[in-house]
């Protein structure tokens, strides 16, 4: 008999700043590498995803008229908070059956990469807007611009860092958005979620939902009022089935994958600015 | 709404609550009665095209495969014009086949420096036959003179000068990525600005080192293959640049095309939507640029008059065939009476008729098709409950024309302010308050376009910023510039044209 009896701890969503349980009361098994049970998460449905969408949509303007200063203190703010619990995530993904060594590195990575993120903020417009020298009398600019909702694919590898890697230039950019995780290791998901609740992330900029991606890609991808895709994964059915329920409604998508999340090629404003779009202005130059 | 006479206006403005912005700017405008244009015809008699046009493929005039033609028409006289040929797959295939070739053998065997002299070659030849191009644009799709002279062919040359210089001077548009080209464009333009739609689409693509095939509208393929001549005298490489002429089924073909690396596609949501999803799961890039329904919102503070010129030049302008048209005017309530007694007048004095007339305003409707469409929306509109107005210009006898119309008496969710016309017709709204336009400008599943008027710049600003579209015009509308990003938000299409911007879908960036 140990000591002491561990409290196990019980892995709901995010949606709107909360933590509620999925609509359909249901859960799933989640293991480890070994197949042994480490917890069950929510299984959620298209209900839930509906959900999502709307706390994401609500949020939106209220992220867009943050200053990009205060997006950026915001997303540094989320480095802090997880730099503090550091050794929690590498405890769960050690738990999950990762090595420890690359639990550290994964963890760290992703630490480091939000600071990256967070240091742009304020400079995409510089970068991506441009001012027009236009033939005509008139003053005229372009400058970058959130699409709005992001409807973000995560992928099983790597699911801590790969998960944030593709969150934080979707929030950077001013953008909301509702993450599908990782379905074989959506635990540290859950447990990011917990980190950008005690962050400064007003409620409803990230919502996250677990279950089986075969009951949620769908309805997530075809909502009407989803702007935009990221998706994770290569699987060729997935990417053919958020490309055709794009085109309902024009959604952009952009599939994202890598080999080695650990890379710093997968930190980029490029990665960045497939979710901007670029609004021009004119205006009459005269007395 | 009851009719204001002008009298009552004038009256109304002695207690001098809102000022005339110049001393006349009340006054009764009874042009029509003052002013008679005499015909001003731009002389066609040195405008030579054939009878027959085939496909441009491979450098070379290519016949159809199956041999087959369609016919282009004169939409202000209905009178037949040329015959060209209708692409069918195998036809789209060869000039695809000749596209990659001249891409491996000649097009990315350049330098960025010599790929900008031919794009130099093909603005200057443009400018050169400038005159012929315009009437011939105007014959062919009804637009007045005026405006293919002095707007869409010289925006077309300039957008070939503009793209000419980014060929050698890529490595200074996207820090820390070296540019890739992507190999074979296949591009789809509209008819509504026939040449300028072709500069949006060839210009960047060979500019970023890619080789193109362009289907230009069936109702009006004839500047495109004047086009063709053009990089023929410039001794343009042979299938950089291929046209393949024909109906929605040779589009059809492009799209699907396994060697085609990017779509490029200008045109209606609703085709829109069946290419993004035709090219599902191909892994090519592509770019739409769609349908409009831009709110043109003036508040009380705005100068009037100009205003009125604005918004006769974002609902007008050539026939209202234009994806980013002010088609929903939002005016603030204090002014709305005035503001529309001074647009039913300024209407009056809009001449409607001959393209090819130097004094006409408004030209023909681009096709029977179209000229349907909105005739269809007038009855819908009226269905709808809202008060129609029109001008009371006579209209000529032949020909497919359509009076200046506005509505009023609409709200949000009738069709005619949700569905784009892509006509001559504009709806009138009015708010009260800043937030309230901006929730009706924004309540639409479009977003390429939007006007603000308003004399105040913190104002501008603030609804610049809150509108969701892809073009702010702050006291101005319908301006256009090869440096300057035009594009959509929402359903109004993805991608950027013009402008640095613009190149960007035409590229793969790799790190350096």
């Amino acid at each position: 008999m140990p000591d002491r009896i561990e409290v196990l701890k019980t892995y709901k969503t995010f949606i709107g700043g909360k933590f509620p349980r999925s609509e359909s009361d249901r859960t799933y098994a989640v293991t480890d590498l070994k197949g042994n049970l480490i917890a069950n998460a929510c299984r959620c449905t298209r209900k839930d995803v509906r959900d999502a969408v709307v706390s994401a949509r609500s949020s939106f303007d209220g992220w867009l008229s943050r200053s990009a200063y205060n997006r950026g203190q915001i997303i540094y703010r989320i480095a802090e908070i997880l730099e503090g619990r550091k050794n929690q995530f590498i405890a769960e993904l050690e738990h999950a059956g990762f090595k420890t060594k690359n639990s550290v590195k994964e963890v760290e990575t992703a630490i480091d990469r939000l600071i990256y993120y967070a240091g742009w903020t304020d400079k995409l417009s510089q970068v991506f807007g441009t001012v027009n020298p236009v033939a005509s009398s008139h003053f005229n600019f372009s400058v970058p611009e959130p699409m709005g909702i992001v409807a973000i694919i995560a992928p099983d590898e790597t699911p801590f860092l790969s998960l944030v890697s593709l969150v934080a230039p979707i929030i950077a950019g001013g953008n909301t958005c509702v993450i599908l995780a990782s379905e074989k290791n959506p635990l540290p998901a859950v447990s990011f979620a917990e980190v950008l609740h005690a962050s400064d992330v007003p409620a409803g900029i990230v919502n996250l939902l677990t279950g089986y991606r075969d009951e949620m890609v769908d309805s997530l991808t075809s909502h009407m009022d989803v702007n935009a895709i990221l998706n994770g994964l290569t699987d060729k059915k997935i990417m053919k089935l958020t490309d055709e329920n794009a085109s309902i409604n024009i959604k952009r998508v952009y599939h994202y994958s890598a080999e080695n999340w650990l890379d710093n090629i997968h930190e980029s404003p490029y990665i960045i600015q497939q979710f901007l779009e670029i609004k021009t202005t004119w205006h009459p130059v005269s007395v | 709404m009851a009719e204001k006479t002008n009298e009552t206006i004038l009256s109304q403005n002695v207690g001098g609550s809102s000022k005339p912005t110049s001393p006349n700017s009340d006054a009764a405008s009874e042009f029509t009665s003052l002013w008679n244009y005499s015909p001003a015809p731009e002389s066609s008699d040195y405008i030579t095209f054939s009878e027959r046009y085939d496909h441009f493929i491979n450098g070379k005039w290519m016949s159809p495969e199956k041999g087959r033609y369609m016919t282009t028409y004169n939409p202000a006289t209905e009178e037949k014009l040329a015959d060209f040929a209708e692409g069918t797959s195998a036809d789209v295939d060869r000039a695809v086949q000749a596209a990659q070739k001249a891409y491996e053998k000649t097009w990315s065997k350049l330098t960025g420096r010599e790929r900008s002299k031919y794009i130099f070659r093909l603005a200057r030849m443009i400018q050169e036959k400038a005159r012929e191009l315009a009437i011939i644009e105007s014959m062919d799709g009804g637009k007045p003179i005026r405006e293919s002279r002095d707007v869409d062919v010289p925006l077309a040359a300039a957008h070939f000068f503009y793209y000419a210089g980014w060929a050698d001077k890529l490595d200074y548009a996207f820090p820390g990525r070296k540019a890739q080209p992507l190999g074979v464009c296949g591009q789809i333009i509209p008819w509504n600005f026939p040449l300028l739609m072709l500069a949006w689409k060839i210009a960047p693509a060979l500019a970023t080192g890619n080789t193109v095939v362009l289907k230009p509208a069936e109702t009006t393929p004839l500047t495109a293959l004047k086009f063709a001549e053009i990089c023929m005298a410039a001794g343009l490489p042979d299938g950089v640049v291929n046209i393949v002429t024909g109906a929605g089924q040779t589009g059809a073909a492009i799209v699907n095309h396994p060697d085609v690396n990017k779509i490029a596609f200008t045109g209606s949501t609703e085709v829109g939507k069946i290419i993004q999803k035709s090219l599902a799961g191909t892994g090519k890039k592509y770019t739409l640029e769609l349908g409009g329904k831009g709110a043109n919102i003036i508040f009380e503070d705005a100068s009037v008059d100009q205003a009125v010129e604005g918004v006769i030049n974002a609902i007008f302008f050539n026939q209202g065939h234009v994806c980013c048209a002010g088609s929903r005017l939002l005016v603030q309530e204090g002014i709305s009476d005035r503001l529309i007694t001074k647009l039913k007048s300024r209407m009056e004095t809009l001449i409607v008729g001959d393209p090819l007339d130097k004094n006409t305003d408004i030209g023909a409707i681009n096709s029977r098709t179209q000229y349907d469409r909105i005739l269809n929306y007038l009855d819908i509109g009226k269905d709808e409950g809202a008060e129609l107005y029109q001008a009371s210009c006579s209209l000529p006898e032949k020909g497919y024309f359509c009076k200046p119309t506005l509505f009023t008496g609409v709200s949000q969710s009738n069709r005619i302010v949700q569905e784009e016309i892509f006509g001559p017709i504009l709806t009138i709204q009015t708010f009260r308050t800043p937030e309230e336009a901006i929730e009706k400008a924004n309540n639409s599943p479009y977003g390429l376009a939007s006007g603000v008027w308003s004399d105040k710049g913190s104002k501008v600003f603030s609804i610049g910023q809150k509108v969701r579209s892809g073009v702010m015009w702050a006291n101005t509308y319908n301006k256009f510039d090869p440096t300057s990003p035009f594009g959509g938000y929402k359903e109004s299409g993805l991608g950027r044209e013009g402008g640095l911007h613009g190149l960007y879908d035409y590229v793969n960036l790799k790190p350096d």
